[in-house]
């Protein structure tokens, strides 16, 4: 443990100066294996209060568990709202979400959504920031052991101590990612958590998360509008039409093994995205 | 320029010198000024009693002029009267305080959060904070059995307001995303009090016990002419019957000194719980 958590501040503080700080590849001892969720939608309708149309009409879809999900789609087809009905931050009019067999009816550390603002809490260090869920959960004996593991995971060891206004963007966002897996969840939801970064951050993030998700067998909803986005980090992409919002396109992902953005194979598969998102969304 | 400034590790003590001596002469003009703004205060106090003696009819009042006021204050001081003059003046603003904070507070927490309940109680409130606490002396000494329970409802009142007041704009400040983050990760209502909205309104709660001890500190010494016969307000009273000028004039100068005090132990708190960077 000490031999680790050493290995890990020498480095990260090596990497500090880039703005992008490596995930090392060490995680797998510290955080058991969780089984993802299994996301079951059925008939899923939402309509505003005061609104006259549906803004999601009759959506159903399965999410086998430790799959990678992307939602595309454009600027108010419904993502959020989505994602938001699925996280039990909201009710459904109609229909209803179940995870691993149970109807969704709140919110719950067993899934955890991460939007487009880290939000930390600024009177907090980064390591406070990261215990909160387990805080929530009464939860609180397993923080110096796990909290520590998280944010070797997400490359902050460096920056347990130092309060989250001392950290970039990049750096803020991958606070709330440790903070959204302190509780070990079993499903992420991911509301367009990379939009507000620069692109250099956000490719390095994009990676580290699907290499976080598939070492903990996460299952994954990502909101994106970015096909590239969703070529990088999906098994699957669903492609959403708004007006009412609902699901046009369902498709498997293949961008080849290594899903490098310069091979052919990467290329081709966002490309045929890219064109299935025209003709449909 | 020098051979040294060419050394990357003598240049970075240079600049760590450089800012050291620029904190230490902002904060010595800081300082400088403080002063010189007391020296003018003195000097305009100097010229009053001056004044006074030149005029025939004054001439009594001399004693308030800064000579014998301050020879008398060192009186006091080594006979050890300021603290039992001082101590009930600051148990009732104590007490007077700690009311408001524990009404205004939650109050002022609920009137944040609640929006039909600020629309309710916008128009009483507003009514009633308007209404001098001065006024609520010939009440206060119906109602309570006690001189000191009058004297503390009065503070109570007038220091509840801007607690009330701050608390509430604070909650209204917070943002919802903290909110909606941390109903997310599973937080009870109690533990979005005590992680995200106390924390996030301490500062503003703090401004507004600054204001509310300033108002008290006011209102306390016209409180204390009422029937007491201790704490500064008394003292000063009792001075002017005695027409101990010079009593009158030490014992204004320890009001206007622990009020000071006070009001820089409030800013010290405010600056401590502020997580506010101002630089950013
Ligand atoms: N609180 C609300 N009240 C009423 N209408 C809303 C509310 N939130 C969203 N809408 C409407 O619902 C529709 C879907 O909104 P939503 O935020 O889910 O879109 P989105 O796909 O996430 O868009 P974006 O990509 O811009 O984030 C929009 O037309 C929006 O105007
Ligand atoms: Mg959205």
């Amino acid at each position: 443990m000490t031999h680790h958590a050493q290995f890990a501040t020498a480095k990260v503080q090596g990497a500090a100066e880039a703005a992008v700080v490596p995930v090392p590849p060490t995680t797998k001892g510290a955080t058991p294996m969780a089984t993802g969720a299994h996301v079951q939608i059925d008939g899923l309708s939402h309509r505003y209060r005061g609104m006259a149309a549906n803004c999601l009409d009759d959506i159903s879809i399965t999410v086998p568990a430790g799959q990678v999900l992307a939602l595309v789609g454009r600027s108010g087809c419904g993502k959020s709202t989505l994602l938001h009905l699925i996280s039990g931050l909201m009710q459904p009019a109609e229909g209803g979400v179940f995870i691993d067999g149970n109807r969704v009816q709140g919110a719950s550390p067993r899934w955890v959504v991460m939007f487009q603002a880290p939000s930390l809490f600024p009177w907090m260090t980064v390591a406070q920031n990261a215990a909160l869920g387990l805080r929530f959960a009464r939860r609180t004996a397993e923080i110096p052991e796990r909290v520590p593991a998280l944010l070797e995971m997400v490359g902050l060891s460096a920056y347990a101590d130092r309060n989250v206004q001392d950290l970039s963007g990049g750096q803020q966002q991958r606070v709330a990612l440790a903070r959204s897996l302190a509780t070990q969840p079993d499903l992420l939801l991911l509301d367009e958590p990379f939009s507000a970064l620069d692109a250099f951050t956000r490719r390095a993030l994009q990676q580290d998360v699907r290499r976080i998700a598939k070492e903990l067998g996460l299952t994954v909803v990502l909101v994106t509008h970015d096909i590239t986005e969703a070529a990088i980090m999906a098994d699957r992409a669903l492609i959403m039409a708004p007006d009412p919002g609902r699901i046009v396109t369902d498709t498997m992902l293949d961008p080849g093994p290594e899903r490098h953005r310069d091979s052919p194979a990467f290329e081709a598969e966002r490309a045929r995205l890219a064109h299935l998102f025209e003709t449909t969304a | 320029m020098t051979d040294a400034a060419y050394t990357p590790d003598d240049t970075v003590v240079t600049e760590a010198d450089t800012a050291r001596a620029d904190a230490l002469r902002g904060m010595a003009r800081n300082l400088g000024i403080s002063m010189l703004g007391l020296g003018i205060l003195g000097a305009l106090w100097a010229f009053g009693g001056w004044l006074i003696t030149q005029s025939d009819g004054m001439r009594a009042f001399g004693q308030l002029a800064p000579g014998p006021t301050l020879e008398r204050l060192w009186d006091m001081i080594q006979r050890g009267e300021i603290w039992p003059m001082s101590a009930p003046s600051l148990e009732r603003v104590g007490w007077g305080l700690a009311i408001a904070i524990a009404a205004g507070v939650p109050m002022g927490i609920l009137i944040g959060r609640i929006g039909w309940l600020r629309d309710l109680c916008n128009a009483p409130f507003q009514l009633l904070r308007m209404i001098s606490p001065l006024s609520w002396m010939p009440i206060a000494v119906m109602a309570f059995s006690t001189w000191d329970g009058a004297i503390i409802f009065l503070i109570a009142v007038a220091a509840v307001w801007p607690i009330l007041f701050a608390t509430a704009a604070g909650v209204r400040r917070i943002d919802p995303a903290w909110l909606k983050v941390s109903r997310n990760l599973g937080a009870k209502p109690v533990h979005l009090l005590v992680y995200v909205i106390l924390p996030a309104i301490a500062q503003d709660i703090l401004t507004g016990i600054r204001l509310a001890l300033g108002i008290a500190w006011v209102v306390l010494v016209p409180a204390e002419y009422l029937g007491v016969s201790s704490g500064l307000g008394y003292a000063i009273n009792d001075a002017r019957d005695s027409l101990d000028y010079a009593r009158l004039g030490a014992t204004v100068l320890v009001i206007g000194v622990i009020g000071y005090a006070l009001d820089t132990l409030c800013m010290l708190a405010i600056k401590r719980f502020s997580w506010l960077r101002s630089d950013t």
